[in-house]
């Protein structure tokens, strides 16, 4: 371990390292590099593709098209408010039914629930949220709506209906309300929770006077979160609500009825000849766009959201 | 490699606040010794590091000599870790972190634009505060650093040989295949210290080695590195001021300048370390070795 | 003014102390809570009743190994998943091609090599929108570009709508997610040992190859392996590059062959047979969750075996 006798410059040319070496490493780095720089080249790729076809419809159609008696695509009548009405019906029937119980699960989970009780109840949560979305569907067709719907409704609710199809929607995101929201109130300081203890507040009162106030924006983020989910959900809605022609504007959810999504789907699988002179193919896009705009603006208002809860703690 | 030692040491000092002119050590300490000074290995002029804008340690002169034990003290924040990682290029790791002045090794700057960090840190090694073993076997502990740096030669022997010096062996031979994490604190950082040395470094760097260990694992390293002492070149940073006076040859001491921007670290004073604890010549020192304040 | 008799301050004190008040409105909204969270299980625990007794029929009648084997068919006597189990195999084969190597690289680079500027923060929030966008959307980008690209490759009447479209459209819809979970198992490796790597002298990859990536291996693993499960019960993008949900007999055709046509997978099957009016049909789509159910079932458990074996052997 004796030291080297030799010169600077000499000494210089060894602590320069090995070039071969060196490109290697750089060479490394750049592979990786593309790796990453894929992930911004499929965005593109989705915008694109989505811009390309959606202008191709938009300058071909008559734009008076848009605001048609309904959406039948097949038939060159394209009114998108049928299918948005669709997906909001869609999609608020199934905040209603995931909120609730999202927001109780979390809260009982977080402020109630004694460490083994939840660590029992939390994969049962988790587990829901691995069910496919098809399955959700199978369930809204053929459970919920003959043996839930139909007794309250009689007669007045379809075989295929956006209510059931609502409600599968909704089941399917109460493990994501539930998640998010319990992430963020479980990442409320103890230290909040025991000064209102000690100044002698009921557990009720804390959770909802304290920790819920104190994880507001997780929780608001986790709704958005969920509604997003609810608005690019497809099969349960293309399973139960029916519709695969085309449908009438309707607010009546206990009729068949078609989300943006169902709609594409019920597009695609239509015909072969998709590709006619009909612009049907080229509508899947247009709906594709508009479906993809909503979902980005909800995301990143989400994220603003999740932003703030990190900015707290 | 020489540098002529009658030239001295000059060691540049705080900036006072009265405009007062600087103080400086002079080399008459060193010539109070009959024995001859061993030759300069690093020396470090000038150096300052920032995080970003802000001036973390500045203006360090120092040189370490060959086969000595430098110990680097102070009050806890006075920058020593950080002057410390400077030797081997790992304030590199440090996104805002940059370095200004020379330290010169063999004559040649580490921070110079054609020196690769990977081959200072295959001469330089480092032992940590904390010992970090890879959760790796013991001999693929060893057996790593000299592995990519392209050692050909029999494997076993060196594994063998690096337990040894760092007195470790008689301990683990039998157990060369199991875990590192298996081992006790101590033996940890003995690995963790045979690791280091298994590269043939000239120098080894340790960062306050022994302040997670118990008092007798303590002791061990402490003998380990009187020994190690005759091959190899050691800079330790270390907050226990008798360790530093028991062990080191040379001192510097640190200490730190609070502003509202932060803690700016300097150093105070270098010099053998009898003289440094025995009659420092900058008041501050004193308070520190005194235990006045740190 | 003298203060009242310090017995009835006592008595008072003792009872507000020991005495059972009734927090009648605390009861209540506690009871509602876990109203929320045993709906949610019951939920779960209906469907799965319905589903498993809904199948009951399928199994009676036929044995399980027939309706595994047996072509898809118009009739509901005959028909079995043969061709879906097939297609949902060689899909995830495709998706994991695609995405795990892709995916993993890309985490890589973003936590290892990544210096913290615009670049990096444009990736990593284009890699979080990119989880959020809608699987059906993936489909679009698959119908657009694969379907196309491919055409050449698959038969003219099948317009390029292949299962390899198919897989590679899975394979991007899970490409974030296995970026993110990559993500977090390198994140999760402690600075220490990269420190102790670097410090006798590793390079940068020297460092990743030996040390990082063998301790983030069991998240990583478990991370892809969850995400082809994410893949396995994805039937909107299939439906786009060609997933059919009509009848077709082509059962033995030769792997190229099946390869370039159309083709077929669970939860396709599951949309196709969900809608249709014979009754048989219900029994035996409940009969196709089941087993859907019970191989998404295996997955997970395969990724939490796989996960404790590695962690042991640290």
């Amino acid at each position: 371990m004796a030291v080297d006798q030799i010169s600077p410059s000499g000494f210089l040319q060894v602590l320069a390292g090995s070039p071969r070496r060196q490109r290697r490493e750089a060479l490394i780095r750049r592979f990786f590099w593309t790796a990453s720089a894929t992930s911004i080249l499929i965005s593109l790729a989705i915008v694109l593709s989505l811009v390309g076809e959606a202008w191709t419809f938009i300058t071909n159609i008559d734009l008076s098209s848009l605001w048609e008696i309904g959406w039948f695509p097949r038939r060159g009548l394209f009114d998108i408010r049928t299918i948005i009405v669709g997906t909001l019906l869609v999609a608020v029937i199934a905040m209603l039914v995931a909120a609730p119980l999202g927001l109780g699960a979390a809260m009982y989970l977080s402020e109630y629930a004694r460490p083994h009780v939840r660590k029992v109840l939390k994969p049962v949560l988790e587990v829901l949220a691995g069910i496919p979305s098809v399955v959700l569907g199978f369930f809204a067709l053929s459970f919920i709506t003959p043996d839930l719907l139909k007794p309250i409704f009689g007669n007045n609710i379809a075989g295929f209906n956006m209510l059931a199809a609502g409600i599968g929607v909704g089941i399917l995101t109460v493990p994501l309300v539930a998640s998010v929201t319990e992430d963020s109130l479980r990442a409320v300081p103890s230290s909040l929770r025991e000064a209102s203890y000690g100044l002698g507040a009921s557990r009720m009162r804390t959770s909802i006077r304290v920790v819920f106030p104190a994880a507001i924006s997780g929780v608001v983020a986790s709704l958005i979160i969920a509604f997003s989910r609810a608005v690019g959900e497809t099969m349960v809605v293309a399973i139960a609500a029916g519709s695969t022609g085309g449908s009438l504007f309707s607010m009546n959810v206990l009729e068949p009825g078609q989300t943006m999504t169902a709609a594409m789907a019920a597009l695609a699988i239509g015909s072969d000849r998709v590709r006619g002179d009909d612009f049907a193919f080229q509508s899947l896009f247009f709906v594709g766009l508009v479906l993809f705009l909503m979902t980005l603006s909800l995301n990143v208002a989400s994220e603003r959201f999740v932003r703030r809860v990190r900015q707290k703690y | 490699m020489t540098t002529d030692t009658a030239e001295g040491l000059e060691v540049d000092l705080r900036r006072s606040s009265g405009g007062r002119p600087m103080v400086e050590i002079a080399s008459r300490q060193v010539e109070g010794l009959s024995a001859p000074d061993n030759p300069i290995l690093i020396e470090v002029r000038g150096l300052r590091v920032f995080y970003g804008s802000f001036e973390a340690v500045t203006g360090v002169n120092l040189a370490i000599r060959q086969n000595e034990i430098t110990a680097l003290i102070g009050p806890s924040g006075c920058g020593k870790s950080t002057v410390l990682r400077c030797f081997n290029r790992m304030n590199d790791l440090i996104e805002s972190a940059r370095v200004e002045g020379t330290v010169e090794y063999h004559g040649v700057d580490l921070y110079g634009p054609s020196v690769d960090p990977v081959e200072v840190r295959r001469r330089i090694g480092m032992v940590f505060q904390k010992p970090n073993p890879f959760p790796k076997p013991i001999y693929d502990n060893i057996a790593f650093g000299p592995k990519v740096a392209g050692f050909k030669g029999n494997m076993d022997d060196l594994v063998e040989e690096s337990l040894r010096r760092a007195a470790l062996w008689d301990e683990v031979k039998g157990k060369l295949t199991e875990s590192a994490y298996a081992l006790s604190g101590g033996q940890q950082q003995r690995l963790c210290i045979a690791r280091a040395i298994a590269t043939s470094p000239d120098v080894v760097l340790m960062d306050e080695p022994c302040s997670a260990l118990d008092p007798i694992a303590t002791l061990k390293i402490e003998e380990l590195m009187l020994d190690l002492k005759k091959d190899y070149t050691i800079i330790i940073v270390t907050h226990n001021m008798q360790q530093a006076a028991r062990m080191s040859d040379r001192t510097a001491f640190f200490s730190v300048d609070v502003s509202e921007q932060g803690r700016t670290g300097y150093l105070v004073e270098f010099g053998r370390t009898p003289d440094i604890f025995t009659r420092p010549q900058k008041a501050e020192t004193e308070g520190y070795i005194t235990g006045r304040f740190g | 003014m003298a203060i009242s008799n310090t017995a009835s301050v006592e008595g008072v004190i003792r009872r507000s102390l020991t005495g059972k008040r009734r927090d009648v409105r605390g009861r209540v909204f506690e009871a509602g809570l876990i109203i929320a969270l045993l709906l949610s299980m019951m939920f779960l625990g209906v469907l799965l009743t319905e589903v498993f007794t809904g199948s009951l029929p399928v199994w009676r009648e036929r044995t399980l190994l027939n309706f595994l084997t047996s072509q898809l068919s118009a009739n509901p006597e005959v028909a079995g998943i043969r061709q879906a189990l097939a297609g949902s195999a060689i899909l995830m084969v495709f998706t994991a091609v695609i995405a795990f190597p892709l995916g993993v690289s890309a985490a890589i680079y973003l936590e290892e090599y990544a210096r913290d500027n615009r670049f990096s923060r444009i990736v990593n929030a284009n890699i979080r929108n990119l989880a959020g966008v809608p699987s059906i959307v993936y489909g679009l980008l698959g119908l657009a570009l694969f379907v196309k690209l491919l055409k050449f490759l698959t038969g003219p009447e099948v317009e390029g709508r292949s299962v390899i479209s198919g897989g590679l459209t899975l394979g991007l819809l899970v490409l974030p997610i296995v970026i993110i979970t990559t993500s977090e198992a390198i994140r999760a490796v402690p600075g220490s040992i990269r420190e102790g790597a670097l410090g006798v002298g590793a390079t940068k990859w020297q460092t990743i190859r030996h040390h990082v990536l063998p301790v983030a291996a069991p998240g990583i693993l478990t991370g892809t392996i969850l995400s082809l499960g994410r893949a396995f019960g994805e039937a909107a993008p299939l439906l786009l590059v060609g997933g059919i949900t009509t009848f077709f007999q082509s059962g033995d055709a030769t792997l190229l062959e099946q390869l370039r046509g159309r083709f077929s997978a669970l939860p396709v099957l599951v949309f196709s047979w969900a809608r249709l009016p014979q009754d048989g049909f219900r029994a035996l789509t409940a009969a196709l969750i089941v087993i859907m159910l019970l191989l998404l079932l295996l997955i997970n458990a395969a990724a939490i075996v796989l996960r404790n074996r590695f962690e042991k052997e640290l």
